[in-house]
């Protein structure tokens, strides 16, 4: 279980701008999260959080009832935390099959790279021997970053908008992928997301607006009010998105 | 008549853990040791200085050449000439590494002059590896001059290894492609300490149709310095691509000058240059799979240099 406790983050700086407030969270075992909400509300900086790429500034983190606050990156990692990225990083010289060897070094359960590019709709024979680096595409590389996650025996998994960049054809596959590790492993599953059929697979969903956390339920009663919500989410009064002050143009 | 130690140096610069199969051309500490020619590659001694003409006939396909040098005495400088003849249509592979030990407090010196010439039609594989080693305070120094002359359609390919070792280096190569004739540099090189490396590399694509790619990436740590100059010249119809890339480190310095210079309306060049650290997204990434900054450092520097 992972249990986020009054976390909060802001920028550095004189200037420091909110980005999180007082998060409190208790994510379960075996359980798929989706958090959704607009952009700039704070959804990624939550998942680096977790993953201990961005210190919060305030509250606690814990991993099965151990405070992991101070962790860094490695540590987190070799209790079980992963994340994939929302822009991978491309290697120059570092070839797939060796990317996916790395991410699986520490799985007890034999892993083949083969099998995990099937699983994110590569064909392995085409990509296992290509570099990690700026011939493959964008929907490439987040599917191998997918499939470095994927290789993994996770306590908690992280996927910073999987679906981003992946064509209709495979999205498919990949719905198919989460589902199948829910089923398979204990892993809690975070999700970052704004696609109804990623928030189909979702236990709970996680509206977060303006760096709190404005709802969070069963999927269908957040899908629902998303879905009637025409109104806007901004953080001060408004009329439908417009500033009381604003200026008119022509 | 080759100890531990010169077996070492071999394995490092040639990758050779036996005398070779083949020709071959052991120099060792300013001299000539072991030699070994076959029916379609013959290596003579020059008589007006040091060194060797390699005379590879035409057609001569699948066969390696093997000259390396190794340097295991201090207050050392060795000049070599070597003279490379390879024939029409021919095939081959010349293995020429360099390997400094000194334990000394004097500089050991290998400067070798490495002439080619690549006959029509034919296709050559040059590989080129420094090493150095031995804590003593004696500069390790290699200073390789490489000229090649591609006859057409000729086929060069360039492989220039330099992974720590080297004290200082300055490696000049000068080729020039005829109709056809087509090239490939790739240079990897890694310097640390206080170490110096320099590389200047002028291609001219002086026949229609030649085409030039050099690719080259190093990597500059602690107080090290590396220079780079590279002119792709087309003074006819002709491609010519140079990519150079440089991960930076601690306090090192990089300065690297990519040029090229068209003369003929036909020609295109490109350059790109980079020099940059190590980005962190690519650390985190290699962290948030278990591996400390040390090894996510290691692992990306190692996949760079491949």
């Amino acid at each position: 279980m992972l249990e986020l406790q009054g976390v909060s983050f802001e920028t550095e700086g004189d200037n420091g701008t909110e980005i999180l407030n007082n998060i409190d969270l208790k994510l379960l075992d075996k359980k798929i999260y989706v958090i959704t909400g607009p952009n700039g509300g704070g959804k990624s900086t939550l998942a680096k959080i977790v993953m201990g790429i961005n210190n919060p500034t305030a509250g606690k983190i814990l991993l099965n009832g151990q405070d992991i606050t101070n962790c860094n990156i490695t540590e987190r990692a070799r209790l079980g935390i992963g994340y994939a990225f929302q822009h991978p990083p491309r290697f120059k010289g570092l070839k797939v099959g060796e990317l996916l060897r790395m991410s699986a070094a520490n799985n007890p359960e034999k892993v083949n790279p083969y099998d995990l590019l099937h699983d994110v709709g590569l064909c392995a024979q085409d990509y296992i021997n290509r570099d990690v680096d700026s011939g493959l595409s964008g929907g490439e590389m987040k599917r191998i970053e997918i499939a470095t996650v994927l290789a993994r025996n996770l306590q908690v998994a992280v996927f910073d908008e999987p679906e981003a960049g992946i064509d209709l054809w495979s999205f498919q596959k990949l719905a198919e992928t989460f589902r199948n590790i829910h089923l398979k492993y204990e892993t809690t599953i975070i999700i970052i997301s704004h696609q109804e059929r990623i928030l189909e697979l979702a236990d709970e969903i996680i509206l977060l607006v303006n760096g709190r956390i404005s709802q969070k339920s069963e999927k269908e009663k957040i899908l629902s009010l998303i879905l009637q919500n025409n109104g806007c989410l901004c953080s001060t009064k408004c009329e439908k998105g417009v500033g009381q002050s604003a200026q008119f143009v022509g | 008549m080759l100890n531990l130690l010169d077996r070492l140096m071999l394995e490092k610069v040639a990758d050779l853990h036996e005398i070779p199969q083949g020709a071959y051309n052991i120099r060792k500490n300013g001299q000539g040791v072991q030699k070994n020619t076959t029916a379609n590659i013959d290596i003579i001694n020059k008589k007006d200085k040091p060194g060797i003409d390699v005379i590879v006939k035409p057609y001569t396909k699948g066969e390696s050449i093997h000259i390396p040098v190794i340097v295991t005495e201090e207050n050392i400088t060795d000049l070599v000439y070597n003279t490379f003849e390879i024939g029409e249509y021919a095939d081959v592979v010349v293995v020429a590494g360099c390997g400094i030990h000194n334990t000394g407090s004097r500089k050991s010196q290998h400067d070798g002059i490495h002439n080619f010439f690549v006959r029509k039609g034919a296709k050559l594989k040059y590989v080129e590896k420094h090493y150095g080693q031995g804590e003593g305070r004696g500069e390790k120094i290699l200073n390789p001059k490489t000229v090649i002359e591609a006859e057409e359609g000729a086929v060069v390919e360039l492989e220039l290894i330099q992974i720590r070792g080297i004290d200082k280096t300055k490696r000049d190569t000068e080729i020039r492609l005829q109709d056809k004739a087509r090239l490939l540099i790739t240079e990897r090189l890694l310097t640390s300490g206080e170490q110096e490396a320099e590389s200047n590399i002028v291609v001219e694509l002086s026949g229609a149709d030649s085409s030039a790619q050099i690719i080259s990436r190093s990597v500059a740590q602690d107080h090290s310095r590396q220079i780079f100059y590279f002119d792709l010249v087309g003074s006819n119809k002709c491609r010519g691509h140079i990519q150079c890339d440089a991960i930076i480190m601690h306090k090192a310095q990089v300065l690297s000058t990519p040029k090229i210079s068209a003369y003929h309306d036909e020609g295109q060049l490109i350059h790109e240059a980079a020099i940059g650290r190590i980005e962190s997204e690519q650390l985190i990434k290699l962290m948030s799979l278990g591996l400390t900054e040390k090894e996510a450092e290691e692992t990306i520097l190692q996949g760079f240099l491949k």
